[in-house]
């Protein structure tokens, strides 16, 4: 992995290598050398596998992070390349061109966390969601407990117990429930 | 309400060569709402009926959330609850109970309804699992709803996370109790309050692009 990073690091301006197990790590890329990166992994380096796509919302820092995991078959190791993108804007350069299945992640990343791919095959449409009325669900700023309280209807009557103390009540009845 | 493409008005090409329009939500759907069914001209032949029914439950094998795992177990030797006189049939037109076998997504309601008015009367539906009752742990969550008999008239819920199909099985012989005592009235209840089924429906689906009744 070191070896790989290193010889990455000569053609691109990436940032620091975190190596999370001897077959897994991940580094971050600017978005604009992206796409040279991975096309650099898959044909060069034997990354042929895109394994999935996903994001995470920096809601705090105001930023997008999207994660294309690579897989290399042959030396069964994962290559996570993670790219920062601002939050307002939310769009990125589509890659369907070199995995079409990654179509499917981002219709996916379109909806569930509003981040564009301006060009992706059927990125309009929606993709699980019927209907969806409110910003996207994966946003952190999605409140879901609050949209699920005024959306659907309730049975009123339901209750919440803490399992420490409801299970030693269950168990040693008699006990005070916060005794030790 | 906006209306998919395939329930639009459209000339359509016979294989005669002559062409003719189609109006599918006048032509293949019916528009009238339903209608309460009354009962017999006499209460002990009502009572009969009613016995007869308990004896035949056929059941929509429409699994909607993870409970319907604990079907299969039910239709196989292990558990076989062919010998209570329940069958699963692969079509709504062929059942008289849908089991709402869990968490519903709105997307899944949709679909759940579609089924439920499609299938003849006298039916029943049975509520499995927590989530039909109150949401289970799906009680925070953005796309499922908490309260089945919003939407759908409940005859019997199963309690548990899910049930066993012991649970499953004590159920069956409840709901056949509450048919042969004649309160198993849910799709008399659906059409007498059926514009408050649909007023709740079509709060929490909110692409309906089918027609109102699906019958
Ligand atoms: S009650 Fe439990 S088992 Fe049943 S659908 Fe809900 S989460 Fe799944």
């Amino acid at each position: 992995m070191r070896e790989l990073y290193a010889r990455l690091k000569a053609l691109y301006p990436l940032g620091e290598l975190t190596e999370q197990r001897k077959n897994l790590a991940f580094v971050t890329v600017p978005a604009a050398h992206l796409r040279d990166t991975l096309l650099h992994l898959r044909d060069k380096e034997g990354f042929t596998h895109l394994v999935l796509l996903t994001a995470v919302d920096w809601l705090e820092e105001g930023q997008f992070q999207l994660t294309y995991l690579l897989n290399n078959r042959a030396l069964a190791c994962d290559l996570g390349l993670r790219v920062l993108i601002q939050r307002d804007t939310a769009t990125m350069e589509s890659i369907h061109d070199l995995w079409p299945t990654a179509a499917t992640y981002q219709r996916e990343l379109r909806e569930m966390f509003g981040i564009d791919f301006p060009g992706s095959p059927r990125i309009e449409e929606e993709f699980i969601l019927e209907g969806w009325n409110s910003i996207p669900p994966y946003r952190r700023d999605f409140d879901t407990l609050k949209y699920a309280q005024e959306a659907y209807a309730e049975r009123p009557g339901r209750v919440t117990h803490d399992p420490e103390t409801h299970m030693r009540l269950q168990m040693y009845p008699g006990q005070h429930p916060a005794g030790k | 309400m906006t209306t998919k493409p395939e329930l639009m008005k459209r000339m359509v090409k016979g294989p005669d060569g002559l062409e003719f329009e189609v109006d599918p939500l006048r032509d293949y759907y019916c528009e009238a709402p339903p209608t309460v069914m009354p009962g017999a001209y006499i209460q002990i032949v009502e009572d009969f009926f009613n016995w007869a029914r308990s004896k035949s439950l056929w059941i929509l094998g429409f699994g909607t959330g993870c409970g319907a795992i604990e079907m299969r177990p039910l239709m196989t030797p292990r558990f076989d609850a062919y010998r209570f006189g329940v069958a699963w049939r692969p079509t709504p037109r062929q059942a008289n109970l849908f089991i709402i076998s869990g968490y519903l997504s709105t997307k899944t309601l949709k679909r759940a309804i579609r089924a439920y008015e499609q299938m003849q009367n006298p039916k029943y539906v049975i509520g499995l699992g927590s989530c039909t009752i109150n949401g289970g742990m799906y009680w925070d969550s953005y796309n499922t709803i908490k309260k089945l008999d919003e939407y759908l008239p409940v005859d019997l819920y199963i309690a548990g996370c899910m049930p066993r199909p012991e649970a499953l099985l004590a159920g069956f012989e409840e709901m056949k109790k509450i048919i042969r005592t004649g309160k198993a009235e849910g799709a008399n209840q659906y059409a007498e309050n059926f514009a408050w089924y649909k007023a709740n429906q079509k709060r929490v689906i909110h692409d309906w692009d089918m027609p109102d009744y699906n019958w």
